[in-house]
């Protein structure tokens, strides 16, 4: 790395942090305990949407520009459950989620597969294409407004010392928690879980072994994409939704991934945890719609300063 | 390459199609022309980012930023400083170049490419979007607008005029950035461009500095896509952060180009009069029957592409090209 430009961006990055932390010690403790803590929850429900990205570009090497708007699908799957079969998001859960593998298989097994040794580009062109028709389709069926899904229980407290945490939150971030925990035992104890880690890590030598990579890949692309299922239904508890907001968190999942490490599954809970921290002490610091300004901050800066994330593997 | 022939029958084509053009306002309706003032834009901002990514290889999802940065110092100048935009429009290119010259820099000497340099680039898009919802001397997220003086007096010196004015100004502008592309992809930049696209690692152990000319291509882009940027502000008058800086707004320039056939001269033109028609027929067709649906244009966008992808991943203009007798195109015309 060219040493100037090194010494530049440090002093700039030096000066925005000192102006970020005199504006948060002004603060009162409380509140900012607060906002800490929702961030951690809330970054939980990012982490799990961003491993499906990074499930999903670990192995197929592709990357699923459709991410968020899967998730916004998932949002309006819950809030159409909802609002007609008056189901809990906790129980929409897992129909969405075997819903969004059973859709994210044939996407890769009919569409993707063959798009697998073509041009970078051109594989991102054809998610790109997928996303657009996607986020579409939602405004024509949904309209721009913003839906909501209001539980019983969505205005309810957990009261420790100071803190006031909303119970949605903390469910929902110990279902993330839950879940990516159950695909951490699946990669390292099932067969299936070992193969498709094998196809990930030495694709010619998976093939040779016998391994059949397509539906590897098909397989993957459905874990990804019930993640992001399951991560939508949990989000859409904690925020309304509008069909704009696809494009928004196919952003933010990439910013968390590439943040966290492409292709790492720790990174990406970590990412998560990072961005969502980082977007709420950003919304009381300075406002609330600048928050996001802080994300693409941050992943200039990893880009630039540690391209790999900071808990990816050195590029092959 | 072309046979002597072949070129000449691309050049009388190409000029009769310009003729065309040129007499269209004579017998075209208000909609028709305005429908060809959009046609002409994307056809000028296409080849733009076509010279960025058909030329070099290096994909760029943020090209709304130059757009966006275009529009606004030049619209600032003027509604602030009773700036002429014909002076403003060196500042927009400015402001674009030393924005394309920053994320050059740091992707090229960084050696960010591929998937990281997009998302490099649609993140400096949407962090400059978000800085200018907060960006109150340009009106912030509520818009900047432009007056709009009396309409039928054409004002050249400070862009104001009936859409004709405005139509002869794209028809320019779409010309001159064909010209430009065409120059450029014949000179020995072009080449050194090609190689780079084809395989980077092979022309640096060349010899071409490949830095240098992938600054030279961003910028040359930047600067182009900027110039698009002041004529939507004075044709528009009006610019929002959210709409201007957008994503979907990057994505639109680069369909055109696609459908048509990326890297080649004519594509981002033809792709552009595609796109356009078909989109702008549909909404007729819907509207005839009654139907208002937002989102439906886009998500015939979004099958278009999903269809060139699929079935012509070269783009149809390079298909059409050797159908018409054009010769074999690849990559050149």
């Amino acid at each position: 790395m060219p040493l100037k430009s090194a010494a530049a961006i440090g002093a700039i990055v030096a000066a925005l942090a000192a102006l970020y932390f005199w504006r948060l010690a002004a603060l009162p403790g409380a509140l900012l305990g607060n906002v800490l803590v929702t961030g951690f929850l809330t970054g939980l429900v990012y982490g799990l949407m961003a491993l499906g990205l990074s499930v999903i570009f670990g192995v197929v090497r592709v990357v699923n520009f459709a991410h968020g708007e899967m998730m916004t699908i998932a949002m309006y799957a819950s809030v159409f459950l909802f609002a007609a079969l008056k189901l809990d998001p906790f129980i929409t859960l897992f129909p969405v989620a075997i819903a969004f593998f059973v859709f994210g298989y044939a996407l890769q097994a009919g569409l993707i597969n063959p798009f697998v040794e073509r041009p970078e580009h051109s594989q991102f062109m054809l998610l790109v294409a997928v996303a657009i028709i996607m986020v579409n389709v939602l405004l024509m069926a949904f309209g721009p407004d913003a839906r909501s899904v209001q539980v019983d229980y969505a205005l309810e407290s957990f009261e420790v010392g100071p803190l006031v945490i909303d119970k949605v939150r903390v469910y929902a971030a110990a279902v993330a928690i839950l879940l990516a925990s159950g695909l951490f035992a699946f990669f390292r104890v099932t067969a299936t879980g070992r193969a498709i880690r094998a196809c990930a890590d030495n694709l010619l030598g998976a093939k040779v072994v016998g391994l059949n990579v397509k539906r590897y890949y098909a397989l993957t692309f459905g874990i990804g994409s019930a993640l992001v299922g399951a991560a939508g239904v949990l989000q859409v508890m904690l925020v309304d939704v509008t069909p704009a907001l696809g494009p928004a968190y196919t952003l933010l999942a990439f910013v968390i991934v590439i943040v966290g490490g492409l292709g790492s599954m720790g990174g990406a809970l970590a990412g998560g945890v990072l961005i969502g921290v980082s977007e709420a002490l950003a919304g009381v610091a300075f406002t609330p719609s600048a928050k996001s300004m802080f994300s693409f901050a941050l992943l200039i800066l990893v880009l630039l300063l540690r391209p790999r994330g900071l808990l990816g593997k050195k590029a092959a | 390459m072309l046979s002597s022939a072949q070129t000449r029958r691309a050049a009388i084509a190409l000029l009769a199609l310009l003729a065309v053009l040129v007499a269209l306002p004579a017998f075209a309706s208000a909609y028709l022309l305005s429908a060809m003032v959009l046609i002409l834009y994307f056809a000028y901002v296409g080849q733009a980012w076509n010279v960025m990514m058909g030329f070099v290889g290096q994909l760029s999802l943020g090209h709304s930023l130059y757009v966006g940065l275009g529009a606004y110092a030049a619209a600032a100048l003027y509604v602030h400083f009773g700036v002429s935009p014909w002076i403003g429009l060196w500042a927009s290119m400015g402001v674009s170049l030393a924005a394309g010259a920053l994320i050059g820099v740091l992707a090229f000497r960084f050696g960010i490419g591929g998937v990281y340099f997009a998302l490099l680039t649609i993140a400096f898009a949407e962090f400059t979007r978000i800085g200018f919802d907060h960006f109150d001397w340009v009106g912030g997220s509520g818009g900047f607008f432009l007056p709009v003086k009396q309409h039928g007096v054409v004002d050249l010196a400070n862009l104001r005029g009936p859409p004709v004015m405005f139509y002869y100004i794209a028809l320019a502008m779409a010309v001159a950035a064909f010209v430009i592309a065409w120059r450029l992809r014949v000179s020995r930049i072009g080449y050194y461009w090609l190689a780079i696209r084809e395989n980077e690692d092979a022309a640096q152990a060349l010899g071409i500095n490949t830095f240098r000319y992938k600054m030279l291509a961003i910028l040359i882009s930047s600067a182009m896509t900027s110039l698009a940027g002041v004529f939507f502000a004075f044709y528009y008058n009006n610019l929002f952060p959210e709409q201007i800086f957008s994503m979907g707004r990057s994505i639109e320039i680069i369909l055109g180009p696609i459908i048509g056939g990326l890297g080649t001269l004519f594509g981002p033109v033809l792709g552009a009069f595609v796109l356009t028609l078909l989109g702008d027929g549909l909404t007729e067709v819907t509207s005839a029957l009654g139907l208002e649906i937002p989102g439906l244009k886009q998500v015939f966008y979004g099958v278009a592409l999903l269809v060139v992808i699929l079935f012509v991943p070269n783009g149809i203009w390079p298909a059409m090209a050797r159908r018409l007798g054009f010769g074999p195109s690849k990559g050149s015309k």
